[in-house]
């Protein structure tokens, strides 16, 4: 292959990572003998709200799990900015931009509201146990607490969490549960979140809220992939959508392309499941 | 916004002095009781001290671990041994019967913390990714292998690469002079050879109000190791009171969440597991110091059951809870005991105590019960256990965070319960 074909290739790939951030392609998992995700491959474009649709037992979440690195992939691989992050554990998946929140809440009960927001900032210089120790160090630390929790104050805001603020995360209703983890992912300054089913146990008004915030975001070029459930959401909202059906994807398009397709309509919209 | 020591002094400090004060003054009145002299109740404050701030270093190094961190380690003894015999085996003299290093005594001390750190490290490594009570078994258990190692006869002494050494197996191993002694003695290992100057002038002072010079000796070490609780506290007070101690807090509450937030979380419990066991390895050497002779039977698991206790009595993720778990512990719960058989004793003049239970609980049936008592008071070291296990089942019911475990205390190195206030254009704004 010549250089300039190998450069051409290569720009392609780029634009192609730049368009469309996350590449999952054949990727795969078996627990015991049940294939819970078979063959599946999507990509999200930036800045879109991807929805991720399909019956209980699709496979919905274990794919979420399989792209953040909870459960590592039999097979397939999963590209984030052009990057293979297939076998990377979470912690580093999250740390180049690529976060999520879990189906069942999973908030940190024994924390305060204010301390579940500020644990998730990145690069926190009072991570290192030298600068927690020393007494030049722990200055640098305070004044970046301070810059943390002017956002953190900001966020609660946006999320109507800021009088639960000193509350104890366990003693928050499902709702401000969600509520609190998408505050929580919010906080690290991400490229793409991965919600899954942020609308379970929402009241409609905030319903409405968190779906202007999304949209919010998306324009200012945040990537969403959304497991959910509401139809209204999925059907109003998001664009694409992919479904999900015994582990693989059967279709994926508009939201009039889905709603109108029988097998859509068959698995999950209105079917015998 | 200075919020560490500025609550400190208002609040914790006050809060673990007024223990101490009070515990002190409950045991002057004990001292009374029993008509102890004035030497007699120094010295038995100076005790209590001495025993309080060792379990208030060991508990706060126990619970960077489990109260932060949620890490259950129950081999506790086993970290303390490592760095007391570590701490010997480079002191010892190399000509003594149990060989050692012959090396300075600050370097014992380094070396004992150090050795107990990288026990603690070497460890976590393949252990961290165990649940919470397979972790236990495992701590225990090599725990209990530091111990057999320091009592089997096969190290009794040993050589490595040609150099003598020892751990004097079930014998014990000598630990170096009380270094305190150095201050009031021309040579602390010949106290006919004379006193310092400083040692003529304090003893002097003590003198004269029948304090023997031992007992000085003995309280000015335990003002020591108050003051080293003291540094232990702003240790585990900054680890704890960090983003690091809100990662580790996130670890303690799910580590999936910690992870998922970008914290590499198998490194934070590594560091934690380390700094852990290196505190308490220096507790052990700071407690065992004092004696100038160590063996492996002061190192049973029980006596990491005795520092969970305090843990929890004094409230698990609280650092001044832990400090006064373990003057509480140490004080009331261990020593206590003790005391109170002898003021029962002294008042009562109880006669000789029956050999056996059966023959002390025969007489009860004709509503005899003194036998009984006798036998209780006489026993009373075992009973402890019985008696720290109800105190633990009362805890747990009634009090589960402990005394101070329901406390707030946010892991932050600012206070993030309030709001900054901002500048706007109409003025200031909350």
């Amino acid at each position: 292959m010549s250089s300039s074909k190998v450069k051409r290739k290569l720009s392609g790939r780029k634009k192609s990572a730049k368009k469309y951030p996350l590449k999952v392609e054949k990727i795969g998992k078996k627990f015991g003998g049940i294939s819970a995700v078979n063959n599946v491959s999507f990509s999200v474009e930036k800045g879109s709200i991807t929805g991720l649709i399909g019956p209980n037992g699709a496979g919905k979440s274990t794919t979420f799990d399989l792209i953040t690195g909870v459960t590592s992939s039999d097979t397939g691989v999963v590209k984030f900015n052009g990057e293979d992050i297939t076998r990377k554990r979470p912690y580093q998946i999250a740390n180049i931009g690529l976060v999520r929140t879990f189906q069942i809440t999973r908030e940190l009960k024994e924390m305060t509201v204010m301390e579940n927001v500020m644990l998730a900032p990145k690069n926190q210089m009072g991570e290192q146990l030298s600068n927690v120790l020393l007494s030049k160090g722990r200055k640098r630390v305070e004044s970046q607490e301070e810059e943390m929790l002017e956002k953190a104050w900001e966020t609660l805001d946006i999320f109507h969490l800021d009088k639960l603020a000193n509350e104890y995360a366990g003693n928050l209703s499902g709702g401000q549960r969600k509520l609190l983890e998408m505050a929580r992912v919010m906080m690290m300054d991400p490229s793409m979140i991965l919600l899954d089913e942020p609308m379970a146990g929402v009241n409609p008004t905030l319903k409405n809220q968190i779906i202007t915030l999304i949209k919010k975001l998306s324009k200012k070029g945040y990537t969403f992939l959304l497991v959910e459930h509401d139809m209204d959401v999925v059907m109003n909202h998001c664009n694409p959508i992919i479904v999900m059906h015994n582990g693989g994807v059967i279709l994926e398009g508009t939201p009039s392309e889905i709603s109108t397709n029988e097998r859509v309509i068959d698995a999950y919209l209105g079917g015998s499941e | 916004m200075k919020f560490d020591i500025e609550m400190l002094l208002k609040n914790d400090v006050r809060i673990v002095v007024s223990t101490f004060v009070g515990i002190s003054f409950l045991f002057i009145i004990v001292a009374m009781i029993l008509g102890l002299d004035f030497n007699g109740t120094v010295n038995t404050i100076q005790r209590i001290m001495f025993l309080s701030a060792v379990y208030a270093m060991v508990v706060l190094a126990l619970n960077l671990q489990w109260g932060y961190a949620g890490i259950f380690n129950i081999g506790v003894a086993g970290f303390m041994l490592s760095g007391v015999y570590t701490m010997a085996i480079i002191t010892g003299d190399p000509n003594g019967l149990i060989p050692g290093l012959g090396l300075p005594l600050p370097i014992g001390i380094v070396g004992g913390v150090l050795v107990s750190g990288l026990l603690g490290l070497l460890i976590s490594i393949p252990t961290l990714k165990l649940k919470a009570d397979y972790l236990a078994i495992v701590t225990i258990g090599f725990a209990e292998i530091i111990r057999y190692t320091a009592n089997a006869l096969t190290f009794k002494t040993f050589s490595i690469a040609g150099v003598e050494m020892g751990t004097g197996a079930g014998r014990g191993i000598h630990l170096p002079m009380n270094p305190i002694r150095g201050l009031y003695y021309i040579d602390p290992s010949n106290m006919g050879l004379g006193k310092t100057i400083v040692g003529e002038y304090i003893f002097g002072f003590f003198e004269i109000v029948q304090v023997q010079s031992s007992v000085v000796v003995s309280w000015t070490y335990a003002i020591v190791l108050i003051f080293i609780v003291g540094l232990f506290y702003v240790v585990t007070y900054r680890i704890g009171n960090s983003p690091f101690g809100r990662v580790l807090k996130a670890i303690r509450e799910d580590e999936l969440v910690a992870n998922a937030l970008g914290k590499n979380t198998d490194i934070y419990k590594m560091k934690v597991f380390a700094i852990g066991c290196g505190l308490m390895g220096l507790a052990g050497i700071l407690w065992q110091g004092s004696y100038g002779y160590t063996n492996p039977t002061t190192f049973q698991p029980i006596l990491t059951f005795y520092i969970f206790i305090a843990l929890i009595i004094g409230g698990s993720g609280s650092n001044t809870g832990s400090v006064i778990g373990g003057v509480v512990f140490a004080s009331l719960l261990f020593e206590g005991p003790n005391f109170v058989r002898r003021v029962i004793m002294h008042v009562f003049k109880f006669d000789k105590a029956p050999n056996s239970i059966i023959e002390a609980m025969i007489p009860i049936s004709s509503l005899d019960f003194e036998p009984f008592i006798s036998y209780s008071l006489a026993n009373i070291s075992s009973l402890r256990v019985v008696f720290l296990g109800l105190v633990l089942v009362y805890i747990i019911q009634n009090r589960p965070d402990g005394l101070l475990g329901d406390r707030k205390e946010l892991a932050a190195s600012i206070d993030i319960s309030r709001r900054p206030v901002t500048e706007t254009r109409e003025g200031k704004e909350a």
